[in-house]
Parts: C-alpha cells; structure tokens; sequence
C-alpha cells in the first residue's frame, strides 16, 4: 500500500531462526514490518524517533531501534525479538529476573529493555552496576526510576543469562 | 487456611508474564477487521474564530470519512465536571492544538498527507497565556474572570499574629509544566453497530470516565456504550481525563463510518494535543516566634488551567490542602485559584496539584530557618504535626505518627549531620577551584490517600467478587492496571481474606459490561479504597458458602474450591457485592473547607544529594534517601518500585523537564528535547518504609502512588541552595537556568542575556 505501492520489493530475512519474506516498500519502518506484516506485537513504538528504546530488537548481534531501520536494510540479517527470547512457558532467565526483581511495571519499555539487556549481557557477561547503567541508557523507562532493572539484569547475569 | 502470608510477599506480578514475554495486548497491537486509521486537524491558534475550513488538492476526498461538530449525535463536551470543554471546536478555538476536524481512511500513510491538506482561516482573538496575565482580566477568556475555582480555608485568626511575630518570612515559588511521558502514546480503537451501540478499547485509568463520556457524546444510553481498558503502558494521571477526548473521537468516527477506527497519537501529536502537570505559584507570608514556631501565615496558591476547566478544581482543591505541608499552622488562611489561559487544558499528573503546593513549602521552611537561624532540620522538628494537632482544614491527625523520629531516621540512613559538614568543609576549600559543589537538602511531606473531603461517598464505589463454575474465585473491578501493580495487589488481598492462596485469584480485565464502577483509578486510592471493598467482598462469598453449610470455619484452599464449584452447580455463578460506606465520624464541609479532607495521610522524609559542575551548571543528583510510613507495605518489590519510580519522576520534575512555550504552544514536544532522566542520570534511590497501620484500608494499607512525586523536588532545591548558596525557588533547573541564577547572584552578568 504504502508509502508508494509501486515501489514495493521482496525483503527476506530470518526472524527469530525463521525465514520470512516480506513484499514492503524498501523505507517501511522494521518496527511496521514486524508489527503489522509478521504480526510480532511484543516491539513496541514509544517515540518514533529513536529516542526511547522501546523498538530495540537485535539485528545480526546488534542492538537497534527498529524504528530507525528502513526495512531494506534487514535484507539477509538476523532479527531477534522479546518474542525470540521465551520458548512457551520457559522464560529466559532475563525474563525471569524482569518478573521476580519487578524490573517490568508498565510493561511497554519491557521487551525493548529486555532486549538491551540481552546484547549487553551477550558483550559482558558479569556486567558492574556502572555497565549495566551505560548499557541501558538508551531505554527510557517512565515506571520503574531503573532502580529493580539494573537488580533484574545483575540477577539474570549472575544466574548465566550471559553465556 | 494459608500458611503463609500473601500481605506483604513478594508474589509474581499477575500480568508479569504476559509483560516480559511482550504477549501483553497493548490497544496498539489490535486490529479489527475493516479497520480505519483516524486522525485529528486541531488548531494552529491560540484562540479565535474558524472562518472557513478548505480541503485542498490532490487528495481523494471521497475516501475519507470526515467528521466535524455537526456530525456528533449527541453533546459537543467532554463529559467530566464542568463540561466545558468542545469534544470537537464549534466555530471558536481556545488554544493550540484544539481539536477541529476528524479523518479516518483505511491507509495510515494517507491520513498524514490529508490532514496536511486541509487549512484552516481563522479571526484571531487576543490571548493570554501565564496566571498573572489570566488575572490581569484585560482579557476574558473564560467565564466572567478568568478563574475555573477558588477555595478559602481559614483556620483561627491570621489577622491576629503579624504583630507578636518575632519573623516575618515572604517568598514566591513557582513550578513548570510538566510531561506525564507515559512510554505508551494516548490511544483507542472504537467500533460501532446499531444492536450493540459503541464499543471502545483503549489504553485508559478510567473506564466508567470514558464510558459516561460517550453516553453523552453519543447520545447512548449506558448499555450501548462499553469501554474496555487494555494493557496500559504507563499513565501517571496522563490517561485520566483524556482518553474521554480521544475516545470520542474515535467513536464519532466509527459512527459516521460504520468501521472500526483506531487512533494512537504518535509521540509530538501526544506531547502537544494532551494534558501536562499544572504550572503553578505560590506565594508564602508566615509569622514565626522568634524560637521558629510558625504562628500563622497566608498562602496564596494559583495554578494555570489552561483553556478548559477539566479537572482543575480537584488538582487544586488536593494542592490546596496539602500547601501547609506536615506542619502544625495554628493559624493560616488559604486563598487557591485555578485560572484560565490559552494553552492546552492542564490535568491529572501524579500528585495532583500536590507536588506544586509542597514544592513551595519545603522551599519555604528552609527559608525560614535562614531568617530564624535554624537549621533546616530543626525548623521542622520545632514544627511538625502531632497526633491530636489538627491540619489547615483542621482535620485531627489520627495516626500515631513521630515525625521527629521519621526525620531522625531519615538523617541517619542518610549520614545527614556527617554529610553536610563535610561539603561545607570541601566546598569552602574548593570555593576558588573547578571542583565540584555539594549540599544536601530535605524534604518533609504528607499525602492524603482517596479522594478528597465527600469524594469517595459521592463516588460511592463497588466491588465485585465472583465465584466461577470452576471454583475458583475472581475480582471484578474497574480499577486498572497500569504499572502500579493493581491486579496483583487486589488478588493478594482477596486471598488472604478467604484463606487462599494467591494463584487461586482471579482478576477481571476491566470491561463495563462485566465489572462494576469501583471508581477512578487516581488518588491513591486503590490499595485503600478499593482494596478494602475487595476485602469485604470477598468475605461475602466465604459467608454464603458458609451460610449454604458447604465451608466450615477452617478448610483449605482445595475444600474452599470445591465448596464454591458444587454451590456454583447447584444456584449457578454468583457475585458478592461490597459498596463504599464513609466511616463513621467522617465531617467535611464543601463550603468552608474544612473538615476531614482524606481518610489517611502517608508521610515522608526524603534526602538528597547533589553535586554541580561549577563549569557546566550541570547538576548529579549523587543519592537520595527517601523513607516513609505508608500503613502497611503489601507488596514489598512493588512498592519499593512504585517509590523509586516517582523520585525519578520528581528528579525529572526538578532538574530536566521543562516544557518550553510558544503562544500556548508546547515548542519541545519531542524526546529528543525534552529529557526525562535515563538509567546514567539516576543516583542511587535508597527506599525505606515504616509500617504504622491504618484502620481505613485492607490490612492497614494507605496510598502510596503519588507520595514520592511530592518531595524530591524541594529536597534537591535545598540541596542546591546548600551547595551554592543561592536562593532558587522556580523548576525546572536546567543548567542554563542555574548559570542565570548564579549570574543574578553575583550580579556581575545580565542574567538573562548571559542564559540566552
């Protein structure tokens, strides 16, 4: 449909170890084509403008804001979403420590933190308190002051979420 | 009976798992078949006359479905107190971003281009946009003087203490506007047929707000209207009164259309077009003995309401109250105002007119201190409240709180004493160097629990408890959850009510067709409130098994599940009722004033530290203590993160958000300029908690939410006068507005000049 139909192209990538081809306008916004194409609601928008962190989804190992990534760019990567982390009732111990630390009150940053979590867990896996600070400080939370996310990311570190 | 305790245990969060799997439905994440997308024209003006309305080339007009004041069925208002405000401009705008014409099309991408197109013409009209322009009256904008409410509240005779006042102390304080910044966007989608009326889902605190806005909008009765509220990513008082507007909005257009329509604002429509926290000034005149005890004094309190009445009475009526602060005034004279101006209608944010009157009052006592030459600890201890004083409505403190041990303990936990040595010997030595500045402040505060004065009995609030075929029990309330931990908090105490254990609970997601109107979800008043409705209504489903001969007096939760399924087979599901009696010895008088304005106060004692960069103006907030006595703690993990959560939101408050205006315009609406604090900006925010009970609330609960919104603010002024020795008394403190009144100090620079 949009912004031009007949612009539009077939984009193929894999999304949480599944290959997904998609027919989008190369400038779609990731975030749209994840939520609206491939129906994967768990990324939020909180800004559109790469300010919040809420769209924060790993692209071959990188944290983005999948509201600044033209949908062409996904070409050939490999996205993990919230939706990628958790296997049906086993959570990932990030989640774990989201849920038992109260690291999620509102929920709407959560999948975006969680998901900087995940990177920053994957580059240090027994992160400082000062790591953890730096490496979240581009997910806003409104809810929590960050005080019981930083305890929720120590806590997963240290029961391995990092390995 | 359950073994252990769910009051006050750390149980998983009931909608946790939903949230940290990113399952949880978000009214963003619906889609309805045949959905349009709609969108909102407002006003580019502050106030005038719409001459002509065109739609422009180059757009298909014919797709669109437009909606314009003639189109609404029903009254063009908001439905809330006043009901002044146009649910869509009539030929007159009041102020910028005033919605005026309403889009919905089947493609997001062309709404963008079609609201572009279509311009207005306006006659503009003379418009004002501060409180001491409101009350200059050149311009009447709203009523016959610009004023929404007043209130007067006079205790003893203030008249009488100007003379054997050993101090005369004055002072103006003032507070900025202030972004709720919910990481969700206000949002909605409607849906309309003719057998079952209008149907709204959306990101809301309120559902029977919304749904006794539509009533009237749409011209329904209340069983063709239903309003559901859906995960909600975050509110903070922001989604109160405002959803009522958008919901409308989505409903005129899902009428006109027969369609489905959602509407989410995005971040600068949200930021412009919504509610933010009241401006504010007050202005303080108190006579004080020469030994610092405060003899009387007036308190001139005024907020910005912007264009439209809203909910400006009761933000004023709670900041009015607590504008004497946990002090023990034996005579006061209140005068309040809430005034109009041409910006955006003003609203519910955290705190509710609190933070604004308190701000000035914490502010206020280290001034006193400074004429009386107290310190600011003592100035307080020689001042608070004692049970069997009265407060300014001349309310008698019931609880038994020591505030001079809360502040003692407070000072410990803190390393106060030590502390404020300390900077005062680094800062004298580093006075000529680049280091660094200190101070340490405080803040001593209250906050009511409920609504306020006769507001819960005019609410007359009721709960629902259901027992299910399956026998398991589940709450039905219209309370929502949106951060604060409401479902999980309710469930715990219908469990402990009925002996069983928390998975054994459920919670309705609040629906009007299902639940019963328990209220607004605002004023702290859920835990207390709601939560004791809860209590008693639970308590009336053991009653009737137990009155049916299927429970004993002691039973398992197992024996409890199955008494309630057989009773369910035999006499079907049933639902036990709990409705909001006022306790008794409850007074309060409307017309003066005056009375038991909240069934419970909490108390505070916050501290914080600060440092600032003599070069930059840069100020780090390096730790903040922050203790109170909050009833019972239910909650511990909750209620810790509602705490630190707030002092963040006060930080923010303090230090870095600051809406910048433009004609009523919000010129900064965006996350890029204006900055709310991230996890590198936050200190340290240590919570502590006394337990003193509370006869009022489930298993001795009090508010709790909007408590830590009130102190930070002026602890961390104070600690900025300790640290600089100048004396600040407007927020927000950038550091360009710091380095201004550094300059103003020294008088060397124009401060204003040097700032821009």
């Amino acid at each position: 449909m949009s912004p031009a139909d007949d612009r539009r192209q077939e984009v193929t990538f894999i999304v949480n170890g599944e290959q997904r081809s998609v027919h989008v306008h190369p400038m779609e916004r990731l975030l749209d084509v994840l939520r609206h194409q491939l129906a994967l609601t768990g990324t939020k928008e909180g800004c559109g403008e790469g300010e919040c962190g809420s769209c924060s989804v790993l692209m071959d190992g990188a944290l983005v804001n999948s509201c600044m990534v033209p949908v062409l760019q996904a070409q050939g990567v490999k996205i993990v979403t919230i939706e990628g982390l958790g296997i049906d009732d086993r959570l990932n111990p990030l989640q774990e420590a989201f849920l038992a630390c109260g690291g999620s009150q509102c929920g709407i940053c959560t999948p975006g933190m969680i998901m900087a979590a995940c990177h920053l867990l994957q580059k240090k896996t027994h992160p400082t308190i000062e790591d953890i600070r730096e490496g979240l400080a581009g997910n806003l939370c409104r809810c929590t002051g960050y005080l019981q996310i930083f305890e929720a990311v120590a806590e997963a570190a240290q029961r391995g979420a990092g390995k | 009976m359950s073994k252990q305790p769910i009051i006050g245990a750390p149980v998983p969060r009931k909608e946790g798992r939903d949230k940290v799997t990113g399952r949880a439905r978000y009214v963003d994440d619906m889609s309805l078949p045949g959905m349009l997308y709609g969108a909102t024209v407002r006003s580019q003006i502050p106030r005038g006359k719409i001459t002509k309305i065109a739609f422009g080339p180059g757009i298909a007009w014919e797709e669109f479905v437009i909606v314009t004041a003639k189109d609404i069925p029903g009254e063009n208002y908001v439905a809330l107190i006043l009901n002044d405000q146009p649910c869509l401009a009539d030929g007159l705008v009041n102020h910028p971003e005033e919605p005026i014409l309403l889009l919905a099309h089947p493609n997001r991408h062309a709404l963008c281009k079609a609201v572009a197109a279509i311009s207005i013409e306006y006659q503009p009209l003379p418009a004002i946009f501060t409180i001491e322009e409101s009350e200059r009256r050149r311009e009447i904008i709203w009523g016959t003087d610009n004023v929404f409410k007043s209130y007067l509240v006079e205790k003893g005779d203030v008249d009488s203490v100007w003379a054997n006042a050993g101090h005369i102390v004055e002072g103006e304080y003032t507070t900025g506007a202030q972004e709720q910044l919910y990481i969700e966007t206000n949002g909605v989608v409607a849906g309309f047929d003719r057998e079952h009326g209008i149907t709204v889902w959306g990101s809301l605190q309120c559902p029977y707000y919304v749904h006794k806005a539509l009533m009237a909008l749409c011209n329904l009765p209340a069983d063709k209207v239903r309003v559901v509220q859906m995960e909600t990513g975050g509110a903070f008082g922001g989604k109160e009164e405002y959803p009522s507007m958008i919901a409308g909005h989505a409903a005129l257009l899902a009428i006109k259309s027969g369609r489905p329509v959602k509407i989410i604002y995005d971040r600068m429509e949200d930021m412009a077009a919504t509610t933010k926290r009241h401006p504010s000034r007050t202005r303080h005149r108190t006579a004080v003995a020469k030994d610092g005890t405060i003899l009387g004094g007036e308190i001139d309190f005024t907020i910005d309401g912007g264009a439209y009445c809203t909910l400006s009475p009761v933000v004023l009526s709670r900041g009015t109250i607590h504008a004497g602060g946990p002090y023990y005034w034996p005579n006061v004279r209140i005068h309040a105002k809430a005034l109009a101006t041409n910006a955006p209608p003003h609203g519910a944010f955290r705190g509710f007119g609190a933070p604004q009157s308190i701000f000035a009052m914490e502010r206020h006592m280290d001034r006193i201190a400074q004429a009386v030459g107290l310190s600011p600890v003592e100035i307080r201890r020689r001042n608070f409240l004692k049970p069997g004083q009265t407060t300014t409505t001349e309310q008698t403190v019931r609880d038994a709180i020591d505030l001079p041990k809360l502040l003692d303990r407070a000072l410990e936990l803190s390393d106060y004493h030590r502390r404020k040595e300390q900077f005062a010997e680094d800062n004298a030595v580093s006075a000529s160097a680049k280091a660094s500045r200190k101070g340490i402040g405080i803040a001593a505060f209250l906050h009511g629990a409920g609504f306020t004065g006769s507001g819960e009995r005019t609410l007359s609030s009721v709960v629902g408890v259901e027992a299910c075929p399956d026998g398991s029990v589940r709450i039905l309330v219209s309370s929502a959850e949106f951060g604060q931990g409401t479902k999980t908090i309710l469930c715990q105490i219908a469990a402990e009510a009925l002996g069983l254990r928390y998975g054994d609970v459920a919670i309705a997601q609040p629906d009007t067709i299902e639940v019963p109107n328990s209220g607004p979800t605002v004023a702290s008043r859920t835990a207390m409130i709601v939560g004791k409705l809860v209590q008693s209504a639970a308590l009336g489903i053991k009653k009737t098994l137990v009155a049916g001969s299927r429970l004993g007096d002691f039973y398992s939760p197992e024996e409890f599940r199955e008494a309630c399924r057989k009773h369910v087979a035999v006499h079907g599901p049933f639902r036990s009722l709990a409705r909001y009696e006022e306790p008794p010895g409850i007074f309060w008088d409307d017309k003066k004033y005056r009375g038991e304005a909240y069934a419970a106060f909490a108390w505070a004692v916050y501290v914080a530290q600060v440092s600032v960069d003599p070069t930059t103006c840069g100020v780090t907030v390096d730790d903040f203590l922050a203790l109170q006595e909050v009833g019972k703690v239910l909650h511990p993990v909750l209620a810790t993160g509602q705490i630190a959560g707030g002092v963040a939101q006060g930080i923010g408050f303090a230090l870095y958000e600051k809406v910048i205006w433009q004609n009523g315009r919000m010129q900064n609406g965006q996350m890029t300029n204006y900055i709310m604090p991230t996890s590198a900006d936050l200190p340290p925010i240590r919570v502590f908690f006394e337990e003193l009970g509370n006869v009022h609330g489930a298993f001795g609960a009090k508010g709790i939410g909007e408590l830590p919104m009130d102190g930070p603010a002026p602890a961390i002024v104070n600690a900025l006068e300790d640290a600089l020795g100048i004396s600040v008394n407007s927020i927000p403190l950038l550091p360009e507005d710091i380095f201004a009144a550094l300059q103003a100090d020294s008088g060397e620079l124009d401060p204003v000049g040097a700032a821009e």
